[in-house]
């Protein structure tokens, strides 16, 4: 007999439907669900208001990461209500026996850092958090996306979701990446060119030699942002790159699990001749350093380029957005001032982030006027920043490391932008208000973070690095 | 948490013509501290209703007495951003019912029916034409039909279907949700688990 060739993505989704709902949606199978502390709470009340259990409570990871404070993590919990939250996730996942990473814990982080990190994120799974950048694990070869907090509610009673099976999309990227490049450019490049609602309704899998030539952490930058572009999640076939990231983490198969998964895995990516709804092709050649000028982040353009006089969207809610930011139409992106430098976040938050960002601050200093905030991913990337000497580059440049979190991504702690300051950003929104009320944020690769950071004006950070 | 069934809306609308409207504008995530799903409502689009000192702003639409009603009419891609279903619980809470839009982002647009909020997706021009109605006349009133999935200005007759899947449109005519559901199938589940890899 013979079938159709079928995609990565349609191979791990139809292995997880449990039931077809005739005109509705999958009843889908989740292997891995991640909870945090802000949009679990009302899902566990949920449960108690019906009187549930949680069905599979080994399936269920929580981690303490969006309203942490990212100094002084022995101290207790300035805010009240931050505090009362921590305290939530605490209660709850001991009163269900979930596994939980709180403030203070050796393996506590990013949610989306942490995962991949212990080997709780493999190929094939299907994985899902109240966090709409749980794409993130997608890099994997697993399908992860982003739910609601009813939806929390359902698979922590039932470990399922209801969801109609999105379209597929690809999207090819060949060639190879120039200098200073990163990631990173390469993501916000192509939310660029297909906008911010421009993968709305799919699901899409990222291919072409840019890919495979990527390492794990920068594939998790490249499908953390998936959502950025309206995507349900985005996805990477798993091959040997992957499975040498994952052999031997904590939570990862090993022995003859280890080469029965390994046989699985294989069997995983897309087969040549496979359809997609809709499909692009991007050359690396066209890419350079990315920059955001505006509140979304399909707001994007080289660094070197200017602002256009449109986006192709309503000219009113343009105007609003340039008027937000404070610049204008034509505007150089090169030689704006920069007051802060925010580098950390699920998008940039792991280990080779901060590598490219030493690399362009080591021997230089950091700019008097910028306040720079560097937060690593997780204790465990924060380690390696330590062992690797990253910390001294840093310390000696006059920049200071922070503690794990969430931080001024989303700015639910104290870490905010102030009211009309200018923020260079590794993460991953730049919508109004995001870090901060009135805070005004400018997206970027960790290597134009570091060039800002030392010149305290947007730079093209490849004028910076040596031949 | 079981919410008002929905069938038939008849209802002044407020116009938000602007596009890209995040769930950060929705809800501001230091407003996303409770606990508990109550008084989200307030804070529903914090920063454009509110200057610092919290004193309302006066150009903004929701400050505007003359625009009133449950259906929230607004520009196309309404509710990128984040998963937070709390945007959705801040529109409920403020007395909306239905959200009116050219595009939706998909999660919302999945939070929203979880919680009994009716997304209706019409064409461009099907939403200039709400707009325009509205500009001519504030208090004019829109029917959105979830039987017969149309929304018609009243005003004009105009009128035009929308899309819903019918195991969602059950739910909302009857006020069930998804864990009811999901609970009638536990065996199935066990069952499937019982073979997974993972």
């Amino acid at each position: 007999m013979s079938t159709a060739p079928a995609t990565l993505f349609d191979k791990v989704w139809d292995s997880h439907v449990v039931r077809k709902i005739e005109g509705g949606p999958d009843v889908l199978f989740i292997d891995r669900h991640f909870i945090h502390e802000v949009t679990s709470p009302v899902a566990f009340l949920g449960l108690e208001g019906r009187r549930l259990k949680v069905m599979f409570p080994e399936k269920t990871f929580a981690t303490a990461d969006h309203n942490t404070p990212t100094i002084n993590q022995h101290l207790p919990v300035e805010d009240p209500l931050s505090a009362n939250q921590l305290k939530a996730l605490e209660v709850n996942a001991g009163k269900y026996g979930i596994s939980h990473w709180g403030l203070g814990n050796p393996k506590n982080g990013i949610v989306h850092v942490v995962g991949p990190e212990n080997g709780i994120t493999l190929p094939g799974m299907t994985i899902v958090c109240g966090d709409s950048h749980t794409s993130t694990h997608g890099a994997f070869g697993a399908i992860a996306f982003g739910i609601g907090t009813s939806e929390v509610e359902m698979v922590l009673s039932s470990q399922c979701i209801m969801q109609p099976k999105p379209k597929k999309m690809r999207i090819n990227v060949n060639g190879k990446l120039g200098k200073g490049l990163t990631p990173k450019d390469v993501v916000l490049y192509i939310i660029s060119k297909l906008t911010a609602a421009g993968a709305t309704g799919y699901f899409v899998e990222f291919a072409g030699e840019v890919f495979r030539n990527m390492s794990m952490e920068g594939r998790m930058t490249v499908c953390n942002m998936s959502i950025e572009m309206g995507a349900r999640g985005g996805m990477i076939a798993p091959d040997e790159t992957t499975f040498s990231y994952i052999k031997g983490r904590e939570k990862a198969p090993a022995g003859a699990a280890w080469d029965k998964a390994l046989a699985y895995w294989k069997t995983l990516p897309t087969e040549e001749g496979a359809s997609f709804d809709k499909e692009y092709h991007f050359e690396a050649a066209d890419i350079e350093p990315m920059i955001t000028y505006g509140t979304n982040p399909g707001m994007g353009i080289g660094i070197t380029q200017h602002i256009p006089v449109e986006d192709g969207g309503s000219k009113a809610s343009y105007d609003k957005s340039l008027e937000y930011m404070g610049f204008h139409k034509e505007d150089a992106m090169l030689g704006k001032k920069v007051d802060y430098v925010f580098v950390g976040s699920c998008t940039n938050g792991r280990i080779e982030d901060f590598r490219a960002f030493a690399s362009i601050v080591k021997d230089r200093k950091k700019a008097d006027h910028v306040t720079a905030w560097i937060v690593p991913g997780s204790h465990i990337v924060e380690q390696q920043i330590k062992e690797e000497g990253i910390l001294d580059i840093l310390t000696a440049a006059g920049f200071q490391l922070r503690q794990p979190g969430c931080s001024a991504c989303l700015a639910m702690n104290d870490d905010k932008i102030p009211a009309g300051k200018y923020a260079v950003s590794t993460s991953n929104r730049n919508f109004e208000g995001r870090q901060g009320p009135g805070a005004r944020t400018m997206l970027a690769s960790p290597l134009v973070a570091a060039a800002a950071a030392v010149t305290g004006v947007v730079t093209d950070p490849r004028t910076l690095m040596a031949e | 948490m079981a919410y008002d069934k929905f069938t038939l809306l008849t209802s002044s609308a407020v116009p938000m013509p602007i596009e890209n409207v995040d769930t950060d504008q929705i809800i501001p995530a230091r407003f996303l501290k409770a606990t508990e799903r109550k008084g989200f409502g307030d804070n529903l689009f914090r920063d454009w209703r509110y200057n610092a000192d919290n004193t309302p702003k006066r150009d903004f639409v929701l400050n505007n007495p003359i625009y009133t009603g449950k259906i929230l009419v607004g520009g196309k891609n309404f509710g990128s951003g984040s998963s937070r279903e709390h945007a959705a619980w801040a529109i409920y809470d403020y007395g909306f019912r239905c959200v009116v839009s050219s595009f939706f982002a998909d999660i919302f647009k999945n939070n929203s029916l979880n919680i009994g909020i009716l997304p209706v997706q019409v064409s461009p021009a099907f939403l200039d034409r709400i707009f325009r109605a509205i500009e001519a006349d504030p208090k004019a009133e829109l029917e959105v039909n979830l039987q017969e999935q149309t929304i018609t200005i009243l005003a004009t007759g105009e009128r035009e279907s929308f899309e819903i899947n019918s195991y969602k449109k059950h739910n909302l005519m009857n006020g069930y949700d998804d864990i009811d559901y999901l609970q009638s199938m536990k065996e199935d589940i066990k069952a499937f688990a019982d073979k997974s890899v993972y």
